[in-house]
């Protein structure tokens, strides 16, 4: 294994142009599980980015929140701004595995680790948060809703890195994030999902149901135009046009559909006249 | 800039509050740089996957897992293992249960004292949340939170 230390941001571009094979990592909290075992993983070359302080810090302007290609989510935890303001990214950091690893792990790494159980993801996405990515070749930035096309499979040129995060700040009137799993400490997601409600509408993003984290724009429709919902069922056609529901290690496409729809009518059902 | 199949890296960091330089290979572990070769076996291995905080140490003052820190990521910083406590501390967790077998007893005891010595976290969690990445086997918990919350009303009487 080797891996390569840049101090600076713009070695660290110049150092992935000059050979798009290396592995970015940040923290490494999913790099190194059983990391003894995965012998073939020491084989690879990585770019660490540990040495890069300017990607640390995380800002807030006046009308966004920029999180760093190295933010963690105890960075964002000991921000009360956080807490008043986007308290969903709260909830999330509070719910990936517990204060060992909220200290390491890093929300660019959760997008770009592209689970499709990643909790940071999802609320990330409710909050129309836009992904920065560099390379030597200029600066992008892509809807993070539109960042995934399949599983694993995402809009990162492999010379690119996840520099920020912006996620817009608004006023909502409705925050939610629900998590089921196994148990609620250090359990990887079975079915998620986080609504939020602003002036640019709803958005209703699935977690750990499709192959990858997505927003759901047929149950959003329904929202937006007050179709009348009498049960958890009738969701079910727009869920099932929005996602392809998964069979896994953790569950079952049939049991994450049904979940799911169960989540967001309980939720909605004090929220929205139109569900009954 | 370290280049170079398998080069050792040269780093150097705070250990214990001493300086110490030691060369680690890319894929070693901070967990195996403690235990194997710095000899400091107060820190344990559990699960090697982030879950059990057997190997809990403190980077930077925060609590981390060492099975999941890459050992050449903690040049230039503090690192604070099970050895650099007061055993005198642990009279409160002897009192209450807090330990059985002992295997999960050093992650908990380092989780605890990040607790005791950062109180206002408890404005917005729980004892139990934040411990909730030290799992344990014999105590069922509360020998774990009554020892902590002990603790906490021990150092608050003085």
């Amino acid at each position: 294994m080797s891996v390569l230390l840049p101090a600076s941001l713009a070695e660290a571009l110049e150092t992935l142009a000059a050979d798009p094979d290396l592995v970015p990592m940040a923290g490494g909290t999913d790099l190194l599980v059983h990391w003894p075992q995965h012998t073939e993983l020491h084989e690879r070359s990585y770019l660490d980015l540990s040495g890069v302080e300017e990607l640390r810090p995380h800002r807030w302007e006046t009308d966004e929140l920029v999180l760093g290609g190295l933010t963690t989510y105890w960075d964002i935890i000991e921000d009360q701004r956080a807490w008043n303001e986007l308290p969903l990214l709260i909830d999330a950091a509070r719910q990936v595995g517990s204060i060992q690893i909220q200290t390491r792990g890093s929300w660019a790494g959760n997008i770009v680790n592209a689970s499709p159980a990643a909790d940071g993801v999802p609320v990330l996405m409710a909050y129309d948060a836009v992904v920065v990515l560099e390379s030597t070749r200029g600066r992008s930035e892509v809807p993070l809703s539109g960042f995934y096309s399949g599983y694993k499979e995402m809009r990162r040129s492999p010379d690119e890195l996840v520099t920020e995060i912006r996620v817009p700040r608004r006023a909502y009137d409705v925050q939610i994030f629900e998590k089921v799993g196994q148990r609620r400490a250090q359990a990887i997601t079975k079915v998620g999902v986080a609504v939020t409600r602003s002036d640019a509408g709803w958005r209703v993003v699935a977690n750990s149901v499709a192959p990858f984290v997505c927003r759901c724009p047929a149950v959003e429709r329904i929202l937006e135009q007050g179709t009348e919902v009498r049960g958890s069922d009738d969701l079910l056609p727009a869920i099932r046009e929005d996602v392809t529901p998964i069979d896994d290690i953790r569950s079952t496409a049939e049991y994450r559909e049904k979940v799911l729809a169960r989540l967001l009518y309980h939720d909605l059902l004090d929220l929205c006249p139109s569900f009954g | 800039m370290s280049d170079g199949r398998d080069d050792p890296i040269r780093i150097s960091f705070t250990l214990n509050g001493e300086p110490t330089t030691v060369e680690v290979s890319p894929s070693e572990r901070l967990l195996d740089l403690l235990r194997y070769r710095l000899g400091l076996t107060g820190t344990k291995e559990g699960c090697a996957e982030g879950e059990c905080g057997a190997c809990t140490v403190y980077l930077d003052g925060l609590p981390v897992d060492s099975c999941l820190v890459p050992a050449y990521q903690v040049r230039g910083r503090l690192v604070e293992t099970i050895e650099s406590l007061d055993p005198e501390g642990m009279a409160h967790y002897h009192a209450r249960g807090t330990t059985q077998c002992g295997a999960c007893t050093p992650g908990v005891v380092m989780t605890a004292e990040w607790i005791l010595r950062h109180r206002d976290r408890l404005e917005t969690h729980t004892v139990r949340e934040l411990m909730a990445g030290n799992l344990c086997r014999c105590t069922g918990y509360d020998g774990i939170i009554e020892g902590i919350e002990g603790a906490l009303e021990d150092r608050e009487a003085g």
